[in-house]
């Protein structure tokens, strides 16, 4: 059975902003057996349309989800685990956590230091500009989240100042084509956890500068501070109402476009080695991100110039409710693809779980069958045992 | 890895050792650098520095060594060292040239030379008091290397890039750190 606290698709319902679109073009969402059949395969679509999407998946697989059951508690009894849900206790063999690792926002705790007359608002909350007071916006982090909302913060009238960190520069095409196509054809989505160098880095890298429009724009810092949004480097401390701003901003700029380039000659080589040259445009090379002349390297939040901080830092799971100690210090899962080491316990949807596109919609057919797998063999061998 | 052939005179495999190691052990990668400093006359003072805590224990260095800083004679001084300021950048350089060399070995790319130089840009109207928006310190930084090393213009540009991410004194420049200050 498939426990799901609110309605299927719950947190694609009830925890984005109202303009987000899916980074993936539509084509690219497959699901085992259900794939995009609307007007529009290299769109990326709506929230309302994910929903439906998902929805229209639930239905045709038959999935036995009991929605409106909120996990309460996991712990292991006997051979198996015993769940309390907010709609009875359940005791089984095997479990499978696939509560994603976005269940909470990820606020640095230099949050409380911000003067009270600041709004603090943070990915979670934020539905559109208008939820925002009138004047100056601080949006803290540069990754999908950031970068979409200083865009559509910036284009409602009010002064954005984007304070960024280590980020991920990507182009929303590439020789003429997605780079999420680029990705998928040069294998890089496909790339197992196993054959990552460093692992804890792929699983920590920050969500890439990406946005799903009609137009299909890059929307990297470049086209953020030519429309007017000032960039400052990564809020390193609040000091006496004052935020101060790391003065390493263009160390991160470099860094972010040399490996974007990397990434670019990657898919080249693909493309030369596979004879797919003639079936794009030429190679490109985008200008590098442009310093500002200067940056501030503090802003007093007292002064008025600057009304509320939107923090758009990241997000955490939530494992309050998981009393098996398979926890690390950081509070991520302990786990080898997948399986967790608690005998019967099994993981899916978190970042590079077993390849790069774990956490895709187009990524979970394959992580699930590897991992479903393996439970298998280990219900098979319990039987035996 | 680092291939065989390639000599920087970096022993990366301890400094990955040491990765793996101090992973378990956060206590014993809580490390205290001291100096002490003894004022001589006017401007002039003499820092030494030889003693430090780390990996759990008190370590030296091999030997002390001793630091002059002054003013130049421009101020009046006797210049019997380099500025405090000076200090800053001379700090800078080693640890972003150090790094350079690290990540160079890690990644299997010989450095023949790694030269750099340093401009630190001031003005000081800040500490003369005479304009209190002019700050103190340094308002900007300018560090150019060049580098010699049997790798593409990108590789180099990624190696002092990494140098600067892993840097502790680029750290401790860029992004503010509590300073406490007592009388005894």
């Amino acid at each position: 059975m498939v426990l799901e606290r609110g309605e299927v698709a719950n947190s694609w319902r009830r925890e984005r902003w109202d303009s987000l679109r899916l980074l993936t073009p539509s084509w690219q969402s497959r699901l085992p057996g259900h794939a995009y059949d609307g007007a529009d395969p290299d769109g990326y679509m709506t929230m309302p349309e994910v929903i439906a999407f998902i929805s229209r998946f639930a239905a045709a697989s038959n999935a036995p989800v009991r929605t409106q059951t909120t996990v309460t508690s996991l712990k292991a009894a006997g051979s198996g685990y015993h769940v309390e849900t907010s709609a009875g206790d359940i005791r089984c063999r095997t479990v499978v956590l696939a509560s994603g690792a976005c269940n909470a926002p990820s606020v640095p705790a230099l949050r409380q230091a911000v003067p009270e007359s600041v709004l603090c608002v943070t990915a979670f909350d934020y539905r559109s500009p208008d939820s925002l007071p009138d004047g100056g916006v601080l949006v803290v982090g540069a990754s999908a989240t950031g970068v979409q909302l200083a865009d559509e913060i910036h284009r409602s009238g009010r002064p954005v100042t984007l304070s960024v960190g280590e980020h991920v520069r990507l182009p929303r095409m590439y020789r003429g084509r997605d780079v999420m196509w680029w990705m998928d054809a040069a294998g890089v989505s496909r790339q197992r956890y196993d054959q990552i160098d460093d692992l804890t880095r792929a699983r920590r890298l920050p969500s890439p500068q990406l946005v799903g429009t009609p137009e299909r724009a890059t929307l990297d810092l470049n086209t953020l501070s030519a429309s007017g949004v000032a960039m400052v480097g990564r809020l390193s401390a609040v000091r006496d109402g004052r935020a101060l701003f790391s003065g390493g901003l263009r160390n991160q700029f470099a860094l972010a476009d040399l490996k974007m380039d990397r990434l670019l000659e990657t898919f080249d080589e693909w493309a030369r080695a596979h004879n797919r040259d003639d079936e794009v445009a030429p190679p490109e090379r985008f200008e590098p991100t442009r310093a500002p002349a200067s940056s501030p390297l503090e802003v007093d939040l007292r002064r008025g110039a600057i009304r509320s901080v939107v923090w758009a830092t990241g997000f955490r799971p939530d494992y309050s409710w998981l009393d098996v100690p398979v926890i690390d210090e950081k509070g991520h899962l302990r786990h080898t693809g997948g399986v967790i080491d608690a005998p019967g316990l099994y993981a899916l949807g978190l970042p590079v779980l077993r390849r790069r596109n774990s956490t895709f919609i187009s990524g979970a057919g394959d992580d699930a069958r590897d991992v479903i797998a393996h439970l298998a063999g280990y219900l098979a061998s319990e039987s035996l045992g | 890895m680092a291939m065989a052939t390639v000599n920087n005179g970096v022993n990366v495999q301890a400094l990955l050792d040491a990765r793996e190691a101090l992973k378990g052990a956060p206590e014993a990668a809580r490390f205290t650098w001291r100096a002490s400093c003894k004022w001589r006359n006017g401007t002039h003072s003499t820092s030494k520095v030889r003693g430090f805590f780390g990996l759990g224990q008190e370590q030296q260095h091999k030997t002390e060594t001793s630091f002059e800083a002054d003013h130049p004679e421009i101020f009046a001084s006797e210049d019997h060292g380099i500025t405090p300021i000076e200090y800053v950048l001379v700090g800078l350089a080693s640890c972003l040239t150090a790094g350079v060399a690290a990540v160079a070995q890690n990644r299997g790319i010989q450095l023949r030379s790694v030269e750099s130089k340093l401009e630190g840009r001031m003005d000081i109207r800040g500490i003369l008091g005479i304009d209190s928006d002019v700050r103190n310190g340094y308002d900007d930084i300018k560090v150019t290397f060049t580098i010699d090393a049997d790798a593409s213009k990108k590789d180099i540009e990624a190696l002092v890039a990494q140098s600067q991410k892993r840097s502790a004194v680029y750290d401790v420049i860029t992004n503010p750190v509590n300073v406490t200050v007592e009388v005894v």
